[in-house]
């Protein structure tokens, strides 16, 4: 199974390394990993996307909960949530293979961001599965690079994940 | 008022109350040692190696329970903490290890006595800081003592660079904050109550994390409402008194029958404080199955860590027996209590060996309250099962990291701990030659503390695997050395004593009691003496063994 994971964490050097220390000394499967800045530069928001069952996932989310820095964490629900994620996909593209690939790009609404003589670099942004199914298609033309950011997310409505009750709002 | 950095980190280690510390002086710590020269009110403890203050002040946060606290230099000063450090984090101890660093103008450029002891200490603290600048220590500081001594306590690291030991600012005093647990919402315990009073045959299986948090007549109170025996983890004796008629004694790989017996028939395991290590539950799937488990802990992570529950309360484990208490409604359960501290009479000793005697006896000539530091072996477990441990704090022992060479270490923060009360350390002849140069450490300090040294000659321990599991093939078990203890102890200025038979037991104890300072006793045993009984890695508790044939 794959779960999404979303936290709160200080923006602080040595935090990343802290979690993925973590990940790997309890042998957490991560299928990506994602950092940003948030509306409050003290906090970064990290989207983990996680391969393992009921049990690593409630370990995952109650070990980082123990990390200082992890002010936040929740479980991004499939149902209730927005998953995004950027692609950029650089396809060999010479001059009479070039109208396929566009014609391919507009089903997938993906954008050319790039153009010369024998390549093209297009991006896109969705669900997961849909850049899977992109790049399944555009993999004949031959991919000579690409790049994917990992799973972003947000949950919907008004609820935020700052509202979440922590760890150490528990027992403090 | 303006301090420098160095003057900043001694003030407020005053702030927060620590009057002991344990370190040792190099490079990049020269402005903290002056400083706390010049202050002079601190009592430093010099050892005669890093790790042996890593370890002294953890037996000095078991003891006192408050946060234990050591220095070291940068570099080799501060990797030599790592065993400590990792000690303290396996049972959940409160420590402070305070390292210096080189400046920031040569950090990451493998300067002289340079380590990230940040990245090393990552995955064997609760916290750490690297201090880069100086408007962040005293902050630190604060931090690091809240963070070490609430909630599930740890150790907690942190690296101050030279500069910011000299660079000075502002010093504005802060009252010590204090962790006040919360209260647990009132449905979750009614819950927990209900499954508590369904419970016809309930065992309490106290840990730790009874005495971290200081819960001991609280679980008196309970066991005794609940009509319970307790059984406690090595990291829990001590939680109730082992004469308590209530006690069980240890539960686990070494544990009593009169526990196992009690783990087996329960209908009911109330887990307090403690994580179901694999030395306790050993088969994590079957130890508690077909019983109802409810678990109490500090730590959300533990609740279904290793065993899975049924029931469970997440808080400080005092405030949950408080709030426990007044629904518990009284049964008669004294069937099944009698049944369970009648069977302790499996426990009385047929054939008792010569470590038996010695303990025995050293527990009725010392004080009932003497503080006892144990290294890490057979004579740990013969401690654990055989010395009296009437007290919450009287047991300083490594649960978790089983880590040889703590006890020198651990046997002179109990003894500051205690106030320099006499102190026993029951160590092995494999254990005591990792740390045994801190015996310096207590001569020039004149500690009152009494090494029982089981000298077997052998790695206890690991032989008695290899007798098990490896057809007594005795790979580098047997010690071949020619040290002659009595000769060493007294080239330290310690006093250096021998038990070589039964005779000598009583004489030698009261000789070792009587004396002034650090007394080492050269026990002589058999190297074929085991702990017993026990139950083997990853078997049930209806395995476990009475002997090795």
């Amino acid at each position: 199974m794959q779960y999404t994971i979303s936290a709160l964490v200080t923006n602080r050097s040595g935090v990343l390394t802290k979690i993925s220390g973590l990940f790997s000394r309890r042998g957490f499967n991560i299928e990506s990993l994602s950092v940003c800045n948030t509306e409050d530069p003290n906090l970064s928001r990290m989207t983990i996307v996680l391969n393992g069952d009921d049990y690593t996932l409630e370990q995952m989310i109650k070990q980082m909960d123990k990390v200082i820095e992890v002010k936040k964490i929740m479980q991004a629900e499939e149902n209730e949530s927005i998953f995004r994620e950027l692609l950029l996909i650089k396809v060999s593209a010479a001059p009479e293979i070039r109208n396929q690939i566009v014609e391919i790009k507009e089903i997938y609404k993906a954008k050319v961001v790039d153009l010369s003589p024998e390549s093209m670099i297009l991006e896109l942004t969705g669900e997961p599965n849909k850049l899977d199914a992109f790049i399944r298609v555009i993999q004949p033309y031959g991919i000579l690079e690409m790049a994917r950011t990992g799973v972003t997310a947000l949950t919907r409505g008004e609820k935020c994940i700052k509202d979440v009750a922590s760890y150490e709002d528990i027992i403090m | 008022m303006k301090l420098s950095g160095a003057d900043l980190l001694i003030t407020c280690l005053k702030e927060q109350g620590v009057d002991t510390i344990f370190g040792y002086p190099g490079g990049a710590v020269l402005d903290i040692y002056d400083a706390l020269y010049r202050d002079g009110t601190i009592n430093h403890v010099l050892t005669a190696h890093e790790q042996g203050a890593s370890h002294a002040a953890d037996g000095y946060a078991r003891k006192t329970g408050k946060v234990g606290v050591c220095f070291a230099t940068s570099g080799p000063g501060a990797t030599n903490l790592v065993t400590g450090i990792a000690t303290a984090y396996m049972d959940s101890i409160p420590l402070v290890a305070v390292t210096g660093n080189v400046g920031l103008n040569f950090l990451g450029r493998d300067s002289f006595q340079e380590v990230d002891i940040c990245g090393i200490t990552m995955p064997i603290t609760k916290h750490n800081f690297i201090v880069k600048d100086i408007s962040e220590l005293a902050e630190a500081i604060r931090d690091a003592f809240f963070i070490a001594n609430s909630g599930r306590k740890g150790p907690v690291l942190i690296d101050i660079l030279k500069n910011v030991q000299t660079q000075t600012i502002d010093y504005e005093p802060i009252e010590k904050m204090t962790y006040v647990p919360k209260q647990i919402s009132a449905s979750n315990v009614e819950q927990i109550a209900r499954a508590l009073n369904k419970a016809e045959r309930p065992l309490i299986m106290a840990g730790g994390g009874i005495i971290a948090a200081e819960a001991e007549e609280e679980l008196l109170a309970f066991a005794k409402k609940m009509g319970a025996p307790v059984a406690m983890t090595m990291m829990g004796l001590g939680s109730i008194p082992s004469s308590d008629a209530l006690s069980l004694g240890m539960i686990g790989m070494h544990g009593t029958h009169a526990s196992a017996k009690a783990c087996l028939t329960a209908d009911t395991i109330i887990a307090v404080g403690t994580r179901f290590s694999d030395r306790v539950a050993l088969n994590r799937d079957k130890f508690a199955a077909g019983r109802k488990v409810i678990q109490i802990d500090i730590d959300a992570a533990e609740i279904n860590k290793n065993v899975s529950v049924d029931y469970s309360l997440l808080g400080d484990v005092k405030v949950a027996l408080q709030e426990l208490l007044p629904l518990i409604e009284v049964k008669d359960r004294t069937q099944w209590t009698n049944g369970c501290i009648e069977r302790k009479r499996d426990d009385v000793v047929k054939a008792p060996i010569e470590a038996y005697k010695i303990l025995k006896a050293a527990s009725k000539i010392f004080p009932v309250d003497t503080p006892v530091a144990t290294d890490v072996g057979q004579h740990q477990m013969w401690t654990a099962q055989f010395y009296p441990i009437e007290f919450p704090r009287q047991l300083a022992t490594s649960g978790g990291l089983g880590t040889m060479g703590y006890g020198m270490g651990a046997a002179m923060g109990m003894c500051y701990g205690s106030g320099m009360k006499k102190t026993i350390l029951v160590t092995g002849d494999g254990s005591f030659n990792m740390n045994m140069n801190e015996l310096s450490t207590m001569v020039t300090h004149n500690l009152p503390i009494v090494i029982l040294l089981m000298n077997n000659s052998v790695l206890g321990m690991v032989r008695q695997w290899q007798k098990i599991f490896y057809e007594r093939r005795f790979s580098q078990t047997t010690l071949q050395k020619k040290t002659d203890y009595v000769k060493f102890a007294e080239s330290f200025g310690a006093t250096g004593l021998t038990i070589a038979s039964e005779e000598d037991i009583v004489p030698v104890l009261k000789q070792a009691l009587a004396a002034e300072g650090p007394v080492l006793v050269d026990c002589k045993i058999s190297p074929d003496d085991n702990a017993l009984p026990m139950i083997k890695p990853g078997q049930t508790y209806e395995t476990q063994i009475d002997t090795m044939e």
